[in-house]
């Protein structure tokens, strides 16, 4: 399959949470992660307000049973794309105060990692940027009661015993195991109820899911948390913020080990922070973060117990053109993601998409230009702070289509296909592909806002882009790509976005 | 106790309990399941009782493990080992449950039910259920099953002994490493159950897939199992197969795979026999001794007295002495406190030649270890060199140490020290402590900490206890008396203490004439926290004196204590009184 020859055509699938243009976002609903379930069959997305949502979905997914070979050999024969629908939230963090530090530690969700699940049941790791959390979301069958006799007579005790037996003794075929009774509705504390109609009459089958957290892994980071990753193992993860990264057990929260520390003696002699870390998807001994100032970091954990010693470190030395106090900050990497192969690695800075080999340390194979041109106007986004926007990255199963997010509600995808490296802009609407239309659009509909910044734009009018169909203020941060099909699932302030493609061969 | 004459009522209660929705209400009921089996009889819980727990596995964990437990010894309640295979329904579902815990308490009630049951059963029911578990569609079931194969085996026919074998090896190379840990940190125990022919066969494949599994968590497992898995083994066998597996673990590449084989090496040693420990094994302990990671020589020093005890002291002293000494000044604090904890044992192995000439320099060395912990390790061990080596040598090094700990820093490091004398009274004599520690016990009665002022006077009552009431009026009481002029009304308040401590040891005599005047001019202090202090006091003499001193002395001074202007003091004071009233009476 020589997946680099095809180019992706991609298509609205759905959008949950649309507002209308000039409707009012609350700052809770803003999402900060979105995330796919190992096989895509579930998704999640957490909020500014501690919340996480998890989206199932709704078609195809019969597969599950199949191997992962016949999967792969049926991969582009699956016609349908996935379909979600929306299957239950949680209140996952809440807004804590740490009286020690008097400082106040929000909800936002940092970061959603989905764990192997069992029995049915959905594991989910969810941090604050303190606190990480290990969430069960699990379906009951439920049985509603929905009218009951409660002046019926009172029954010898083995009426209620067992169900099944008291099932049989009304000629009724029994229950399949499983079905939880909620007895919580309209039930008589001190009589033993029996039921004289049929149980069809009785009751009402359902679905809920009931969510409950796990564990906490607390007390573990001075820091904000930026990142969590589970190891291939299935067993530890890690947990990175701004200077340390610690390891877990998922089955203990009260006692993790800092596996490396970059904090300095004297804060003075800072010189970088870790920015994302991630585990290799096949190595359980090899981990990958990276920092401000550009590095990617490649540790092994078998070396020593404490991993500051880096193994490799990829860095790109080409990239020193032209220095300045604002490339440096542009440098910092954002977001690191392994492909599925664990030999490449997708890292995001400010200004560029970067493709990596690890096995070729001074330069990535390929890097993608995001929005060269605001790159005149470092100095302006670093006055409005967007120049700290930390974007996410992803990439398809196969490893040759990565995407990435920018300004104006849009999302840009890549090919590695070796020759061009200019990618498909696509906007974050029902329409993704008019985008030289919303162009003009925004041009008549934000003209107050250039009226506004008319001034200060103005100067700039020789630039070859026209920065005012740039609209810094939609910024499309987190996105995350389908497992096994082409499906990207992008965020846009508190909307959800997913768009398909199906491959067409030159 | 229930009894089966129990009203009905209390059991519906039970019953109704096991579906509520509080579920602490719940947990009651199932803690109690024994007392309803009780009273439904056998054959009821057999068919009521039983299936009702094989459909409610719905429920919370706390429930559900609570459950697995109390399964475990229901076989009296459902009419005997004949029937025991009904309790295994409701505990296969246990068994794929999603938290650990639950499931690894299913496994342990299986298995102690399984030991029960009669063989025919096991075959008609149990092996069938271990299957299922090892098909089992999500893993929780798979990890399960590796716990109960050992169970299944040894009753089965041949032919469904070869299938069971077969299977154990699929779940050595399971594709979730979940169930691969399970397999491996099985083996041992499944292996114990096999025939010595297919031991050499079957096992050492699935041992040898374990030990080159892609996860180093698989592998940190099956180094567990090196141990169990060469005791099994004839000893020509064990250094064939599991010899060269460990040499090459003690190399791996993953220091905490090496770190695993650090902590069992020792254990290896008696299966292989002498010969191929001095060829193999000691250069690969040797190596750990010298790893470059600490956690590994940790683990290793840890080990040292242990690998020693199996080693001849010829061996020892030519290998692993020199290493000992390297790790004597390691530069990880841990790897020399872990070295300092065990170091001492090694001296009864060496003998007193070799310990005099080549260990003492390195204890003497530890002792002076910048880091207390070190010190403090040598120093609780201190008995096993005392053996070997006499204590004139000893406590010339010794005490240095000592005084250097007591005075440390660090309170915690004194409080530990101080904790340590009574101990070190007894091994080193009275002769000893006289000289040069009486002074030290002394000196922490005025500690700037609490706790070493309170874990003093409790010193000084263990060492009354140990050296006799007579010792301690010659050498302790006088020295505390004397403290009661202390300007500072803490310290003054220590002294109190030390002597309600030391009243039940010396006996009334003493009491009375030494002890109890000084706390009787105390209710004069001027500090009330004294005055109440002296009530409580007082109050604890009470049952030391007899009932003419109470009468006498004591009981005018709590009157006048009991009028002091100080509410504190007014109410230790009528306690302390009401004390006294009541030995009168009791008397």
């Amino acid at each position: 399959m020589t997946s680099s020859m095809r180019s992706l055509n991609w298509k609205f699938s759905q959008v949950f949470g649309e507002r209308h243009p000039g409707e009012k976002v609350e700052e809770i609903d803003i999402i900060s992660a979105v995330e796919f379930e190992s096989r895509g069959d579930y998704l999640a997305t957490g909020d500014h307000g501690g919340r996480v949502v998890l989206f199932e979905r709704t078609n195809g997914k019969d597969y599950q049973l199949r191997s992962r070979k016949e999967l792969e050999h049926t991969d582009s024969s699956v016609t349908s794309h996935p379909l979600y629908s929306y299957k239950t939230e949680f209140q996952s963090h809440e807004i804590e105060f740490d009286y020690l530090k008097s400082l106040e530690i929000g909800e936002k969700i940092n970061k959603l990692r989905w764990c192997a699940s069992s029995n049915n049941s959905l594991f989910i790791l969810s941090t604050n940027d303190r606190t990480i959390k290990l969430w069960k979301v699990s379906d009951h069958k439920v049985k509603k009661i929905i009218e009951m006799d409660s002046n019926a007579y009172i029954s010898s005790e083995n009426a209620l015993l067992s169900e099944k037996s008291f099932l049989t003794d009304q000629s009724i075929q029994s229950v399949p195991n499983g079905y939880h009774l909620e007895w919580i509705t309209k039930r008589p504390k001190s009589t033993f109820p029996t039921y004289k109609e049929s149980p069809k009459m009785m009751f009402k089958f359902g679905e809920c899911a009931s969510s409950r957290c796990r564990r906490v892994y607390s007390h573990a980071h001075d820091y904000n948390i930026n990142s969590i990753s589970i190891n291939s193992d299935c067993e530890t993860f890690l947990s990175a913020d701004d200077l340390r990264i610690n390891m877990w057990n998922l089955e203990v929260g009260n006692q993790c080990f800092n596996i490396i520390d970059l904090k300095p003696l004297d804060m003075e002699d800072l010189v970088e922070v870790i920015t994302s870390a991630e585990f290799h998807p096949a190595y359980c001994n090899l981990l990958a973060y990276s920092s401000s100032r550009g590095f990617i970091r490649l540790v092994d954990m078998r070396q020593s117990a404490l991993c500051d010693q880096n193994a490799r470190i990829l860095q790109d030395r080409e990239a020193h053109g032209s220095r300045s106090f604002f490339t440096e900050i542009a440098a910092s990497i954002s977001d690191i993601k392994f492909a599925k192969d664990g030999r490449h690695i997708l890292t995001r800075d400010y200004m560029n998409l970067k493709l990596w080999d690890l096995h070729m340390e001074s330069s990535p194979i390929v890097s993608f230009k995001i929005h060269e041109f605001l790159r005149p106007k470092l100095s302006e986004l670093y006055n409005g702070d967007f120049i700290f926007d930390k974007f996410d990255c992803c990439l398809s199963r196969d490893g040759c289509h990565f995407a990435t997010g920018t300004y104006s509600n849009t999302f840009k995808v890549f090919c590695h296909d070796g020759g061009h490296t200019d990618g498909t802009r696509l906007e974050a609407s029902k329409n993704p592909n008019r985008v030289s239309h919303t162009q003009e659009c925004q041009k008549n509909a934000g003209l107050l806002t250039i009226f506004a910044r008319g001034l200060h734009w103005r100067g700039h009018e020789n630039s070859r882009f026209d920065s005012s169909d740039c609209d810094l203020d939609s910024k499309l941060i987190h996105l995350a790509w389908h497992p096994t099909t082409n499906l990207i699932a992008c965020a846009t302030k508190c909307s959800l976005y997913m768009y398909h493609a199906e491959s067409e061969h030159f | 106790m229930a009894t089966i004459d129990e009203p009905l009522y209390p059991i519906a209660i039970l019953i109704d309990e096991l579906k509520n929705e509080d579920i602490q209400l719940r947990l009651n009921s199932i803690r109690r399941l024994s007392t309803i089996a009780r009273a439904l009889g056998e054959e009821r819980t057999r068919k009521e009782l039983i299936p009702f727990l094989s459909e409610n596995n719905d429920d919370d964990d706390e429930v559900l493990l609570a459950m697995a437990e109390e399964l475990g010894v229901f076989i009296p309640y459902v009419g005997g080992v004949e029937h025991a295979h009904v309790l295994l329904p409701p505990l296969e579902t246990l068994c794929t449950v999603e938290e650990t815990c639950v499931r690894d308490k299913a496994v342990e009630s299986l298995c102690r039910i399984g030991a029960q049951m009669k063989e025919s059963d096991l075959v008609d029911w149990f092996v069938p259920l271990v299957k299922r578990l090892a098909a089992g569609e999500w893993f929780t079931a798979r990890v399960s099953s590796c716990g109960l194969f050992h169970v299944a085996y040894p009753s089965s026919p041949d032919q469904l002994k070869a299938e069971l074998r077969s299977i154990y090896a699929q779940m050595c190379q399971d594709d979730t490493p979940m169930v691969r840990r399970a397999a491996a940190s099985n083996l041992g125990k499944f292996a114990a159950t096999i025939e010595q022919h297919h031991l050499k066969t079957d096992i050492m494949s699935m041992f040898e897939d374990l030990t080159q599994d892609d996860q180093d968590s698989v592998r940190l497992l099956a180094v567990e199992g090196c141990a169990a898995l060469g005791k099994l083994l004839e000893p020509q066998d064990c250094i064939a197969s599991i010899l060269p597996v460990i040499v090459n673990f003690s190399q791996d590449k993953s220091w905490r795979v090496r770190y695993m084989v650090a902590n069992q090496l020792y254990e290896l040693c008696e299966a292989v026999g002498p010969e191929a420990t001095r060829a193999d094994l000691v250069p690969a302990y040797v190596r750990l001794l010298r790893d470059n990671e600490a956690e590994v020589r940790i683990a290793a020093a840890g080990k040292v007295t242990k690998f020693c005890r199996i080693l001849s002291p010829h061996l020892a002293i030519q290998h692993i002495l020199p290493c000992v000494k390297e790790l004597s000044t390691d530069s990880s604090q841990h790897v020399r406190s872990a070295l300092a904890s065990v170091i001492m044992g090694m001296a009864p192995v060496l003998g007193k030649d070799a310990t005099i000439e080549q260990l003492l320099p390195i204890f003497l060395s530890l002792l002076k270890d910048e880091f207390p912990d070190v010190r403090l390790n040598i120093i609780s061990k201190l008995e096993q060199v005392n053996q070997v080596i006499g204590i004139d040598l000893l406590s010339q090094s010794l005490l240095p140490a000592i005084v250097e700990l007591a005075e440390d820093r660090h309170w915690r490091v004194r409080l530990a020290i101080i904790e340590y004398i009574p101990l070190l009274a007894s091994q080193l004599g009275v002769g000893f402590f006289d000289d040069k520690l009486g002074a030290l016990c002394m000196q922490w009665l005025e500690d700037k900490v609490f706790s070493i002022r309170e874990a003093a006077a409790t010193n000084l009552k263990r060492l009354a206890e140990d050296f006799g009431p007579e010792w301690a009026m010659q050498h302790i009481v006088p020295e505390v008396l004397e403290k009661i002029n202390n300007p500072h009304y803490l310290y003054r308040m220590t002294v109190l203490r030390a002597i309600s401590l030391l009243a039940p040891v010396m006996g009334a005599d003493i009491t009375c004439q030494k002890l109890l005047p000084v706390v009787i001019a105390s209710s004069k202090d001027r500090v009330p926290n004294i005055k109440f202090n002296v009530a409580k006091v007082l109050q604890s003499l009470v049952s030391v004196l007899d009932q003419s001193v109470v009468d006498k002395t004591i009981r005018p001074c709590l009157v006048e204590l009991s009028e002091d202007p100080d509410v504190d003091v007014r109410y230790f004071a009528g306690q302390a009184l009401q004390a006294c009233d009541q030995v009168m009476m009791s008397s």
